[in-house]
């Protein structure tokens, strides 16, 4: 396997190429200064990176298996598909690798209080179980839409001792309770840590939030190599804000895998309800970051919309804008329709019910599987499980 | 030397601090708003910043956040804001400031942004999301001539500060909390406005967010060298009163306030 050019991203700005930065009010800059100069003396902490293994082992369930989807490689009778499993770690998906290693972070800064964002709930669930674990204050915001749609997500919080501040303005989305988030933390800034649930945000959240994740693509590594060797020749992932796609192609990014990311193209592409922000998307500044974004002709952020509330995003991390010009990676979108068939064909052939937003990476397989050939390798990052968007399943899928 | 930084100086040395007002483009009758601005002007304020609105203003309160709202809903955009512009300055000198996020201006062209600011009589810029850290990138060569106001906060040290004010052109915008636009019942932090009085030195100094009425006016006034009133006067607008009474009232008892002290 060829290695490609070396690279070393974000720069010392924060920038991946044109993306990132910081285009934060300036009460955010020291906070994100300080949050830049701790986790940077993490590099060399054993004991930081020694406690955060240990976690992983003991109390996500790390490594997440490798899996080898049979029936479903039989079913498109070409290449071999793999799953990796994040679906396994506790809380029921990827998101908790950033939580745990957040919330670590969060003690190293001496922060007493957490606050988090959250769409499918998922990422809310891990940060208020961390906080559970180890004692902190848990606020988390969800738009009111998202709250009705994961409204098992939101009992679970609850249960956690977390507080869910439902968000009202504009579309009552994951991208409102960001504001929100956002303006919490400048109100609160000196006992409070952000613990952002993507790859996105100001400079140095991308970048940190994509390490965490990268567990998931070092440890498929080596399982493929054990099981296989060799490397893949695909990995796919879903894109909401791209974490687990991230998380999973970042030990590959200077190999030759070809990494592909699934987005939610929602009733659509053509609808205007539809989160396909790389494919659909221009340059915009949001929630601190230079990137890809869903705007109207004024740069007013549009309203968005997919089945699954972790993929309905206007914005996504700016590593993958960087990713998508430079082609590195390339970008696809399936529907909300494609997405619930993907989610039934998987839980029918392998008994594995996904998450909605793991089944655009699913559907994708449709177009992808009869181009490939019997001895090629597919690795598809299985991001979470399905049980928070049983009723969503429910009504739209008629058994 | 700045349009905005000389009227500041000539008022200071005549005995008045400044009363900069804040309004939403657009807001509340977008049929209305140049009588709004110049009423604003007739009853004292000596400057008058204008929010262009977006979608996702994450530096502001409740209050704010609604009125760009209810301007979007009502089409107010980049170019609309331009208009406005123009037809105020044909009737007065004031200074004159746009404020916004970095988004719209983005998506409008930057380049074509800074030359609408200058045909259309404006004199600077308030983008709270372009820190200095991305100041650079941003505004180029293109915004030579207009006043870019940079922000500082009870969380920018004293360093940082001095950067800032030397980036800084027109004056330093002084947030008094740790927040969000609005009404806030925070503690009202002198120690660090004195402070920053101290370490602005390039620049002339003018304290908002949070600042509501006159006992408020009162206690900054004696160390900056001028308020802005934004929240409070939105809040003040959204009845209504086709004359605006209350959001004239209480920019003449702002007024008053910032003269009498001295
Ligand atoms: C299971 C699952 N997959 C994917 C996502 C999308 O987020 P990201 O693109 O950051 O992985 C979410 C978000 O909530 C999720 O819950």
């Amino acid at each position: 396997m060829s290695q490609l050019p070396e690279y070393n991203l974000p720069d010392s700005s924060g920038k991946f190429g044109k993306y990132g930065g910081k285009f934060v009010p300036e009460t955010l800059i020291t906070p994100l200064k300080e949050l830049e100069e701790v986790y940077s003396s993490l590099n060399d902490d054993k004991k930081f990176n020694e406690e955060l293994n240990l976690l992983h082992k003991e109390y996500t369930g790390r490594p997440t298996p490798l899996t080898f989807a049979e029936n479903l490689t039989k079913h498109y009778g070409k290449g071999k598909i793999y799953l990796k499993r994040e679906d396994l770690c506790h809380t029921g998906a990827h998101k908790i690798n950033n939580a745990l290693g957040q919330i670590l972070l969060a003690k190293k800064l001496g922060k007493t209080r957490i606050i988090a964002e959250t769409g499918a709930g998922q990422h809310g669930v891990a940060t208020a179980t961390v906080c559970a674990k180890f004692g902190l204050k848990c606020i988390v915001y969800m738009g009111e839409v998202d709250m009705e749609r994961q409204s098992l997500n939101v009992f679970k919080m609850k249960l956690l001792g977390a507080e869910v501040k439902a968000v009202t303005s504009g579309s009552k989305t994951l991208k409102d309770a960001t504001n929100e988030a956002i303006r919490d933390w400048v109100t609160n800034v000196k006992d409070t840590h952000y613990i952002i649930g993507s790859v996105v945000g100001p400079h140095p959240y991308p970048m940190i939030v994509r390490d965490f994740q990268s567990v998931i693509g070092k440890e498929t590594k080596e399982q493929i190599l054990q099981k296989e060797n060799k490397l893949p020749d695909y990995i796919i992932a879903c894109i909401g804000g791209g974490s687990n796609a991230i998380g999973i192609f970042y030990p590959f990014v200077i190999t030759n895998v070809k990494l592909v990311g699934v987005e939610a193209a929602g009733l659509g592409l053509n609808s205007n309800k539809h989160s396909a922000t790389l494919t659909k998307g221009r340059e915009g500044i949001f929630h601190g970051m230079k990137t890809y974004l869903l705007q109207d002709e004024n740069g007013q952020v549009s309203e968005v919309h997919s089945i699954s509330a972790g993929l309905d995003y206007p914005g996504v991390g700016p590593e993958h804008s960087f990713l998508k010009d430079d082609a590195r990676v390339k970008y696809f979108s399936v529907t909300d329709d494609e997405a619930l068939a993907a989610a039934k064909l998987l839980s029918e052939l392998e008994g594995i019910i996904p998450a909605l937003e793991t089944a655009h990476a699913i559907a994708y397989l449709e177009y992808l599987m009869p181009k490939t050939i019997k001895d090629e390798i597919v690795v598809l990052n299985l991001s979470g499980r399905g049980d928070k968007d049983l009723n969503t399943i429910r009504e739209n899928l008629a058994l | 030397m700045s349009i905005i930084s000389n009227y500041i100086k000539k008022k200071n040395d005549a005995g008045e601090k400044i009363l900069s007002i804040f309004l939403t483009s657009g807001f509340p009758d977008k049929n209305n708003f140049v009588k709004l601005a110049l009423d604003v002007f007739d009853a004292g304020a000596d400057m008058l910043e204008i929010g262009f609105p977006f979608s996702d203003p994450l530096a502001d309160g409740p209050i704010i956040q609604a009125s760009s709202q209810e301007a979007l809903k009502n089409g107010i955009n980049l170019q609309i804001t331009f208009k406005y512009v123009k037809e105020i300055r044909k009737r007065t000198d004031r200074p004159i400031i746009l404020m916004g996020y970095a988004n719209p201006v983005l998506s409008y062209g930057i380049e074509k942004f800074a030359d609408n600011i200058k045909n259309s009589g404006a004199n600077g810029v308030i983008i709270p999301d372009v820190p200095i850290d991305e100041f650079d990138n941003f505004f180029n060569s293109s915004f030579d001539g207009i006043d870019k106001i940079l922000l500082v906060t009870p969380t920018t040290n004293e360093e940082r500060v001095k950067e800032i004010d030397n980036k800084s052109s027109g004056f330093v915008y002084c947030v008094s909390v740790s927040g969000t636009t609005g009404l806030h019942n925070k503690d009202k932090n002198l120690e660090f406005i004195k402070r920053n009085q101290k370490l602005v030195t390039k620049n002339k100094m003018l304290v908002g967010f949070g600042i509501s009425n006159e006992e408020d006016v009162k206690r900054y006034i004696p160390y900056c060298d001028g308020v802005i009133v934004g929240s409070a006067i939105i809040k003040s607008l959204m009845n209504d009163d086709k004359n605006y009474n209350q959001a004239l009232n209480l920019t003449r008892a702002l007024k008053r306030a910032t003269t009498e002290t001295i």
